[in-house]
């Protein structure tokens, strides 16, 4: 029943935006939306809590403790970015970079894409996890493009044919995998349900199901945006609204992670090898190196926050990779952490630009004399992203760095590298920013300051405590994931 | 009809899927690429009705039906009138030539035939030989859309890969179960929309559909 309404609300949220355009009310019923949606999910998790894992609506639908704290994650992070879009949507249209017609869009498409991430973590079928998927990327690539500058368009496309590709391609590896469960379970819709595969998982074809991962893992890699299928990523990140950066980033990636993580399961345990673990740690590694590297070279201020969503899904997908109660439990707790930061940065990325007009970092300057809830924002943002303790990120990568020198110490030397460079470069970048005199060009803005505060409280919180709830969760998850 | 005869045909029309796959790779001509597409779709659906018919899978009839109405009628409409009104008849041009293209795609194939053996050998159904075919129209779609730089011709590669997994679904197992069917169904229309809205959006802003004239979005060194 909650499960329905978690749904339900961000579909008519939706229609409702779509109907009523861009009103003087429009940002708060979106706002108001969002609530109502993180209302349902926080019930959701009660209920999960109670009752343990709930199955409804004929099989169809099917929460854990994995896909449940991902789902009140999503529901959260989408409240407090409308909260924050409010306030920077508005200053956009005061900008003139936006008009009516495409706010009534921008609103209406937020709240579909909140559904497509929602249907994909409550849905048991694999089938429509890649449809939803799919439908995630197609509500938010004409977003991307809301701008309609040149860059914009270029980005939208690339994102649009990239993860088009990608995605079709996981399409293939469903294909497989439902090849391989008809002749265990039989034709029909309930031989793709996710919990009826992992209960047979150790009958289903082992050739099959490796030929399947490899396709999966290409496909839904092109979306977490590992290397070196992640050129749609930087430039989808930089030239969407910063509101959308957020969801994308914080979000979006998670959940694509989510659907190679739930395919992971099923395919260890037909080949009952440690093959599927072995690529994600290649391509966790490969994403890590590349993009601290890359860091270096930005110029773009969202390019560069948008390489370091990239560096750690890098660090999630190996860590999930690696596997072992240690890593996995890390892994779970970086995907959390790691979506309320970087959402977060986002959130004061936005600011910053709005306030200097541009987004290239050497002319963004003095901002915690400017404005000092986005300067200490950014700055303690990019400490906690960066991995200093107290903040949650360390805690995460301190188990996954643990787990690595126990079980792979050849790959710890490359994993401390990656971080290393990562954290030197961002230091490097964002000090300039924050620090010194206010430039003469830079405008005075109210910020939308609640979602910073309350992302940036939460991940202190989970550095210096977890919630026995959560530590509860994780480790039904470990368990589930092996 | 006969379970032998009828693996015969559907072996005939997955040779007729490959050759479309290939003239699709090679063809420069903007209308002459929306008829192979449309014939695709076509050669798609009767393949997805016999296979339907012989397993007496009654579900497939309903996905060779969406088959017909999308890819053979509405997308190359939709196509056709964008084509029109952007006025869009030249040739397109490709990045390599057109020989090199066929040996790429032949050794795809290979590829494609060497990879799905092991799986070919694990199926029981008539039609399982096809899947290698499948994968092919699969690989061809995605060295279409490498190897051409114009917005029409990408999307036409995207929608051919699309028929290439659909032809996978239904000779791999008796097509996948109908929700997902209908699912991708909605998620393909809702891409023509969008890919149709791109095509005013590129055109207005660049001048043309050309790809190539997007590389602002690069990594300065």
């Amino acid at each position: 029943m909650t499960l329905l309404v978690l749904l339900i609300v961000p579909l008519i949220a939706s229609l409702a935006l779509a109907f009523i355009g861009d009103r003087k009310l429009a940002p708060e019923i979106n706002i108001l939306g969002s609530a109502a949606t993180f209302v349902s999910g926080v019930v959701l998790a009660l209920q999960v809590y109670e009752q343990g894992p709930i199955l409804a609506g004929n099989n169809f639908f099917f929460v854990d403790a994995f896909s449940v704290y991902l789902t009140v994650l999503t529901a959260f992070v989408s409240m407090t970015t409308a909260i924050f879009s409010r306030r920077y949507m508005r200053r956009e249209r005061e900008h003139g970079t936006i008009g009516h017609r495409r706010l009534r869009f921008y609103h209406a498409m937020y709240q579909l894409f909140i559904f497509a991430m929602l249907l994909c973590l409550l849905t048991n079928n694999v089938g429509i996890l890649w449809i939803a998927m799919e439908l995630a990327t197609l509500s938010t690539v004409l977003l991307v493009s809301l701008y309609r500058t040149p860059a914009a368009i270029e980005a939208a496309w690339k994102y649009f044919i990239l993860c088009g590709v990608g995605i079709a391609l996981a399409l293939f590896g469903t294909v497989l995998l439902y090849f391989a469960a008809e002749k265990v379970l039989g034709a029909g819709g309930a031989a793709l349900h996710w919990t009826n595969l992992a209960q047979v998982s150790d009958q289903l074809e082992p050739t099959i199901l490796s030929l399947a991962f490899v396709f999966l893992m290409v496909g839904y890699g092109t979306k977490v945006g590992l290397v070196p299928i992640h050129n749609w990523l930087p430039d989808a990140h930089s030239e969407g609204p910063t509101p959308i950066s957020a969801v994308l980033s914080g979000l979006l990636l998670n959940i694509a992670l989510y659907a190679l993580v739930r395919c992971k399961v099923l395919v260890d345990g037909s080949t009952g090898t440690h093959h599927s673990g072995d690529i994600m740690m290649g391509f966790g590694i490969i994403s890590i190196l590349v993009a601290s590297f890359s860091l270096l070279r930005q110029k773009d201020i969202k390019r560069l926050f948008a390489y370091s969503s990239i560096e750690h899904m890098g660090i999630a997908t190996f860590a999930f990779g690696l596997g072992g109660p240690v890593a996995t439990f890390g892994a779970l707790l970086h995907m959390l952490v790691h979506s309320l930061t970087k959402s977060s940065i986002f959130f004061t990325v936005g600011h910053a630009s709005q306030m200097h007009r541009t987004q290239e970092m050497e002319k963004i300057k003095g901002l915690i004399r400017g404005n000092p809830l986005v300067g200490w924002g950014l700055a303690l943002g990019v400490m906690a992203i960066v991995g200093m303790p107290p903040f949650g990120v360390f805690t995460s990568e301190f188990l996954i760095l643990t787990a690595t020198i126990k079980e792979a110490p050849l790959m710890a030397p490359f994993l401390l590298l990656g971080l290393g460079v990562s954290f030197a470069a961002l230091f490097r970048r964002v000090q300039p920013m924050v620090g010194g005199a206010v430039p003469p060009y830079q405008e005075r803005l109210k910020a939308a300051n609640l979602p910073v505060i309350m992302h940036m409280a939460v991940v202190l919180l989970l550095g210096l405590y977890l919630p026995e709830f959560l530590s509860g969760w994780f480790q039904t998850a470990v368990v589930l994931l092996k | 009809m006969d379970t032998h005869i009828a693996s015969q045909i559907n072996s005939l029309l997955a040779a007729l899927i490959l050759l479309t796959a290939f003239g699709l790779v090679v063809q420069r001509r903007m209308n002459a690429l929306l008829h192979l597409f449309a014939w695709q779709g076509f050669l798609l659906a009767v393949s997805t009705a016999i296979v339907g018919y012989v397993g007496g899978a009654h579900d497939l009839y309903i996905s060779s039906i969406l088959t017909l109405s999308m890819k053979v009628v509405l997308l190359p409409y939709i196509l056709h009138k964008l084509i029109v009104k952007l006025k869009i008849h030249k040739e397109v041009e490709t990045v390599v030539n057109i020989p090199t293209t066929m040996l790429m795609g032949i050794i795809l194939v290979i590829f494609s035939y060497h990879l799905t053996a092991p799986i070919r050998e694990l199926s029981t159904l008539v039609t399982r030989s096809t899947l290698a075919v499948a994968l092919a129209t699969v690989m061809l779609g995605f060295l279409m859309m490498i190897t051409r730089k114009h917005a029409v011709t990408q999307i036409i590669g995207f929608l051919a890969m699309e028929n290439g997994l659909l032809f996978a679904a239904t000779s791999a197992t008796y097509g996948m179960p109908l929700v997902v069917e209908l699912g991708v169904a909605l998620d393909l229309l809702i891409a023509a929309f969008i890919f149709g809205m791109f095509f005013f959006h590129i055109s207005t802003t660049f001048d043309s559909l050309d790809v190539d004239q997007m590389a602002r979005l690069k990594e300065e060194d």
